[in-house]
């Protein structure tokens, strides 16, 4: 009823390739930009913005990278910790080592040095495929791991790997309590989610996505894998890298390498499935379901009114969440987004469905 | 039947003349281990001609079109192409010399809709930098726009405006092919190589692609070599047919003289060699 696309014919093929061409999508898109960067910062406590909000952003921007990579160009990683630890590190040292230096630069830099990287663990990928590749990125990231615990030079000499990052620091304001790091957070994230956007609507995109669905196809229509994979691992190890950047200045402030574990290669590995391989929205939603069940999960118990120790409901949080995630593979395979889409459509016949 | 289609093709634009040759197989032969593939073959494509290859099972027919667009690299053999004299080539350089082709068990992809399996056949004349790209707007915006464009005169020509958003993975087989020898015409290739475009397809399915192989050929002067195994539409539609068998060439001539041939009745009657 209320999203319709009646009477919005396209006239243009430009209005047709707009970036939301219904017209409620960008309504909505419109009202969420404002809720985020008007409504949030009114409302919202600083527990919400620590906890919740500015770890999800910096997440839903690495899955945004993975997807990137994965749902889009359907080569697996399980390095991206790895890779965020790349940014995070480069980022620290650029800003340690040449303090003059303006912290997006610092940022861009830490992003470069990541595609660098990843393009170098990017090459097995030319030979391999599937889960022999994912077995050559977790090399990576074991490898990644090694290196920032063991070489001092990366770490500035300190003894386990621990850093702590300076101050944020951007044209001479310093981006400090919660609201201000959310601020600076959420315009890095959707400045970055427009970008992945673009580049999965134009050529580039259109390269990685036939890579993924058929490289010999793809191969003799012209694509050349090395650069559609390569590329592919360029963009998403960029991404990635500045999220890592993100998760150590901002979220972190000090951190080891141990908080870029391969833990966090497999949950987010996790979010972009469970919201949907090839889907930017989908990485987002992915993140917040990763990120934000298990907070409210834990709340649970405490709502319900049940006594229930501390343990008892870490153990009762994992196994709830274990299921959910089974139940949504099983329901939905396609990941959240896709159940958001037939949301839409379902939307737009109701209240007539024929 | 296919004679009406056919008449009703050629009558609605004027035929390109066929012109010199742009394709020349010299002495191909092409084995996997044991199997010998293709021994020694010789034959040649002439520009705006709709060029058959037949034979029975494993003849060695798909395995001619991958030699030709590069997929497999014969291990004897010389091929001019366009005059040039052309050497071990990656599919993707053969592409970009204007050889786009479609193939027996449908490659599409998938999970794209049909609208950006098109525009991916043109994905070779987009320029645009990744940084534009990035930004999308102003060059990249024109250039998707323009590419748009051709791309919906294909959608329009193959009659296929109905599911231009739809992901071909939901197609039917019938309308994959389609889609597929779109996505190859997408690519304004001046040599289009079709195998077995018709198979498994309903009569009245195959009309309609025999009237677009037709009309792509008549109205683009695209030079088509097609791999067909319905011989009525092989009779109807095609200017010279080359015949293998087991990997060897055992007829090549206009379509009466091979249908006269004894060695390619032998053949297709399963005689005993
Ligand atoms: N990649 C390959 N590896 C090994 N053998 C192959 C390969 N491709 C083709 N062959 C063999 O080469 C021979 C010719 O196969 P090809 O697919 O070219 O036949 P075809 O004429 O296209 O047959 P069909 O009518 O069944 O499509 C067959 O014996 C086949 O098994
Ligand atoms: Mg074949």
């Amino acid at each position: 009823m209320f999203y319709r696309e009646n009477g919005q014919f396209k006239t243009s093929y430009e209005a047709d390739q707009a970036l939301f061409p219904i017209m409620q999508d960008r309504v909505f898109i419109v009202v969420l930009l404002l809720v985020a960067f008007v409504g949030i910062p009114l409302l919202a406590d600083e527990y919400l913005f620590r906890a919740i909000l500015i770890p999800f952003l910096i997440l839903s921007l690495a899955a945004v990278g993975l997807n990137i990579l994965v749902g889009y160009c359907g080569q697996i990683s399980l390095g991206t910790g790895g890779f965020m630890m790349v940014g995070a590190y480069a980022a620290y040292n650029l800003a340690v080592r040449v303090p003059d230096l303006n912290m997006l630069v610092v940022f861009i830099l830490a992003g470069l040095i990541t595609t660098v990287v990843g393009m170098i663990f990017g090459i097995p990928s030319l030979r391999i495929k599937g889960l022999y590749l994912a077995v050559a990125t977790l090399a990576a990231q074991f490898f990644l791991d090694w290196l920032f615990s063991r070489v001092k030079w990366f770490t500035n000499d300190s003894s386990s790997g621990s850093v702590s990052a300076p101050v944020l620091q951007v044209f001479g304001f310093r981006w400090d309590s919660p609201v201000e790091k959310y601020l600076f957070v959420l315009s890095v994230v959707v400045l970055f989610s427009l970008i992945a956007r673009n580049l999965v609507r134009s050529h580039i995109g259109r390269s990685w996505m036939a890579t993924r669905d058929m490289d010999v196809a793809a191969e003799i229509i012209g694509i050349r894998p090395v650069y559609a994979k390569l590329s592919a691992f360029a963009v998403s190890s960029f991404i990635v890298g500045i999220a890592g950047a993100l998760w150590g200045f901002v979220h972190l402030g000090s951190w080891e390498p141990l908080a870029f574990d391969v833990n966090r290669s497999f949950s987010l590995l996790f979010m972009v499935i469970i919201g949907g391989l090839g889907s930017i929205l989908g990485s987002f939603l992915g993140a917040a379901f990763i990120v934000i069940l298990p907070l409210l999960l834990n709340q649970v118990p405490h709502w319900l009114g049940l006594p229930m120790s501390t343990a008892t409901a870490a153990h009762f949080e994992a196994m709830i969440f274990g299921a959910l995630i089974i139940f949504f593979l099983i329901v939905e395979p396609h990941g959240l987004a896709r159940l958001w889409a037939i949301a839409k459509e379902k939307l737009r016949l109701w209240p007539f469905p024929h | 039947m296919m004679t009406a289609a056919v008449a009703s093709a050629s009558s609605s634009t004027h035929r390109q003349n066929i012109g010199e040759v742009i394709l020349a197989m010299e002495n191909i032969s092409l084995a996997f281990g044991g199997v010998q593939a293709l021994s020694d073959i010789s034959f040649d494509v002439r520009e705006h001609e709709i060029r058959a290859i037949i034979g029975p099972n494993g003849a060695g027919k798909s395995s001619m079109l991958n030699v030709i667009n590069g997929v497999y690299h014969p291990q004897q053999g010389t091929i001019f192409f366009k005059g040039e004299k052309r050497h071990q080539m990656d599919p993707h350089k053969v592409a970009s010399q204007g050889v786009a082709r479609t193939f027996q068990n449908i490659a599409l992809f998938k999970g794209m809709s049909v609208l950006d399996n098109l525009m991916a056949g043109r994905n070779l004349m987009m320029k645009t930098g990744i940084l534009q790209q990035a930004l999308y707007w102003g060059a990249t915006q024109r250039e998707e726009l323009a590419h748009r464009a051709k791309v919906e005169e294909i959608i329009t020509f193959l009659e296929i405006e109905s599911i231009r958003k739809t992901p071909v993975g939901q197609l039917p087989y019938g309308l994959q092919k389609r889609v597929e020898l779109g996505r190859a015409l997408a690519a304004e290739p001046s040599m289009l190589l079709l195998d077995e475009p018709m198979a498994g397809m309903n009569v009245e399915e195959k009309q309609d692609m025999c009237r677009f192989v037709l009309d792509v050929n008549a109205e683009f002067g695209t030079t088509i070599v097609l791999i067909e195994h319905d011989m009525g539409v092989v009779m109807d539609i095609s200017d010279r047919v080359v015949v293998l068998d087991y990997g060897k060439k055992i007829g090549d001539g206009a379509p009466n003289d091979v249908r006269n041939n004894q060695a390619v009745i032998d053949a297709y009657l399963g005689v005993q060699h």
